[in-house]
């Protein structure tokens, strides 16, 4: 059977490795490529990179940096960050990267989803959603809407739907962010993974809220998750992949413990 | 020196970067000649098995791979160069290059975990390799070892002895190959961490012997 990927995430500035909560007050905290390679070596299953600045005089920074981590790291990684076109995607994933996400582009224009699939594959294609819970509503009935510009912009789109409408275009994955949760460290949202995972049938990877061993446990099982992701557990040093690993592989949960 | 078969079927500088890293040179070609005269070649892809073959048709490459085959080099297939290698695909109705004697096939989709819950195609992620016998390119590889997978469809070969490991996914199905100088894996070697690159490290050294 497939083992639980666990997955830390990078946010990069302009080449730098930074870390904000709720998408704010982003402080430089070393090098990606670095970093990167000290995951590779603690047992990460995969590593994401979110460009967070993405504008276009940082984008070959970016794509410098995903080369240098193409050289250092073999396992799979991700791009994010800007993404609005097929031809960013091939750039990206020319320089090494094995997927790219899209967020807000593919909700301003879905067609990026299956245009991207089309040119290099499903499994190439990660849909990011940042979603926060709102009153359930007529438009939102799920009370967990779609959010933009790192939730400061409400889409009107509820997540579940959006969830359906991006595998039905093709994306081999989502990665589900809750804004809400985001850098909280009290827990990922369990309710709304659990309802996006048992909806679609594509991967879904829980974001947003990791703090202890004890939270990926509760997001792979209760909350239906096929892959966790972590940021600010391990970014500074309060644990290491490998440990959190060893926890969840006692607790009965399959991750990969061989690397 | 190792020649990488390009065929417009994916990205093929991650395997080039991970043998560089290893401190192994190769050559990425579409050149049939240059495939004739490599020292060992690695057949690798993603993508679909119709255009695939297609391409391959193309460039001339069907022949040349069947040509180095019979000629003993050694040949590392990966992903869906592993599925090309075998007669048949149902991707795309596609006939292949018949290296091995089997069809490729879909994986159902009403596949459940030992719990009972649905499983996800494509099988994408870390998963075992039970071996069914040593190959010497699994030596030094610990057998709690995982790789990374992305594929929904997977090679079915007819004789049993071309079977050298196998994967579980609601059901067992046959993820590593070999047939004499051929070695075929269904997984990425290249993003499997250290186990991968000493798959890739065990072909840059061997010679095609299959004991």
């Amino acid at each position: 059977m497939l083992s639980k990927r666990i997955i830390p995430c990078l946010d990069v500035r302009a080449g730098r490795l930074t870390k904000g909560v709720k998408f704010r007050n982003n402080v430089d905290i070393g090098d990606p490529v670095e970093t990167a390679a000290r995951y590779y070596d603690e047992g990460a299953d995969e590593i994401v990179f979110y460009d967070i600045t993405a504008s276009n005089e940082n984008r070959d920074i970016m794509i410098d940096t995903v080369r240098r981590v193409a050289e250092t790291i073999f396992i799979p990684f991700s791009v994010g960050g800007g993404i609005r076109t097929v031809e960013d995607m091939r750039k990206v994933l020319l320089a090494g990267a094995e997927k790219v996400s899209v967020n807000s582009a593919a909700i301003q224009n879905p067609d990026i989803i299956s245009q991207g699939a089309k040119s290099f594959g499903k499994q190439c294609i990660v849909v990011g959603m940042d979603v926060k819970q709102v009153n359930r509503s007529k438009q939102i009935p799920t009370g967990y809407e779609m959010v933009i510009n790192g939730g400061r912009t409400f889409t009107g789109i509820d997540a579940l739907n959006w969830a359906r409408h991006v595998e039905s275009l093709g994306a081999g994955e989502i990665c589900l962010n809750s804004i809400d949760a985001d850098g909280t460290k009290q827990g990922y949202e369990l309710d709304l993974t659990r309802m996006i995972s048992s909806h679609v049938s594509i991967p879904v990877i829980a974001s947003g809220g990791a703090g202890t061993p004890e939270h990926l446990k509760e997001v792979l099982t209760d909350g239906m998750a096929d892959a966790a992701l972590i940021a600010s557990m391990t970014h500074y040093g309060t644990y290491t992949i490998s440990k959190i690993k060893s926890f969840l592989h006692k607790n009965g949960i399959k991750v990969r413990m061989m690397w | 020196m190792i020649v990488i078969i390009d065929y417009n079927a994916g990205n093929l500088t991650s395997v080039q970067r991970a043998l560089y890293s290893l401190g192994i040179d190769s050559e990425i070609t579409s050149d049939p000649d240059r495939v004739l005269q490599a020292e060992r070649i690695i057949f690798p892809g993603v993508g679909a098995s119709g255009k695939a073959m297609a391409n391959l048709k193309e460039r001339g490459l069907d022949i040349a791979i069947k040509k180095a085959f019979g000629n003993g080099i050694p040949i590392l297939g990966i992903c869906l160069g592993t599925q090309i290698i075998m007669e048949h695909s149902e991707e795309n109705d596609c006939e292949c290059l018949g290296l091995i004697k089997g069809r490729v096939i879909k994986f159902p989709d009403n596949l459940t975990d030992p719990y009972g819950k649905k499983l996800k195609i494509p099988h994408m992620g870390w998963n075992r390799v039970i071996l069914k016998r040593h190959h010497p390119l699994f030596t030094g590889i610990d057998t709690n070892s995982e790789f990374y997978f992305v594929h929904g469809y997977y090679p079915c070969p007819d004789d049993p002895k071309h079977t050298i490991g196998e994967t579980d996914y609601g059901i067992r199905f046959v993820s590593v190959l070999g047939k004499s100088n051929l070695f075929a894996v269904q997984f990425h070697p290249e993003k499997s961490g250290r186990p991968g690159l000493r798959i890739l490290k065990n072909f840059s050294q061997w010679k095609g012997q299959t004991e």
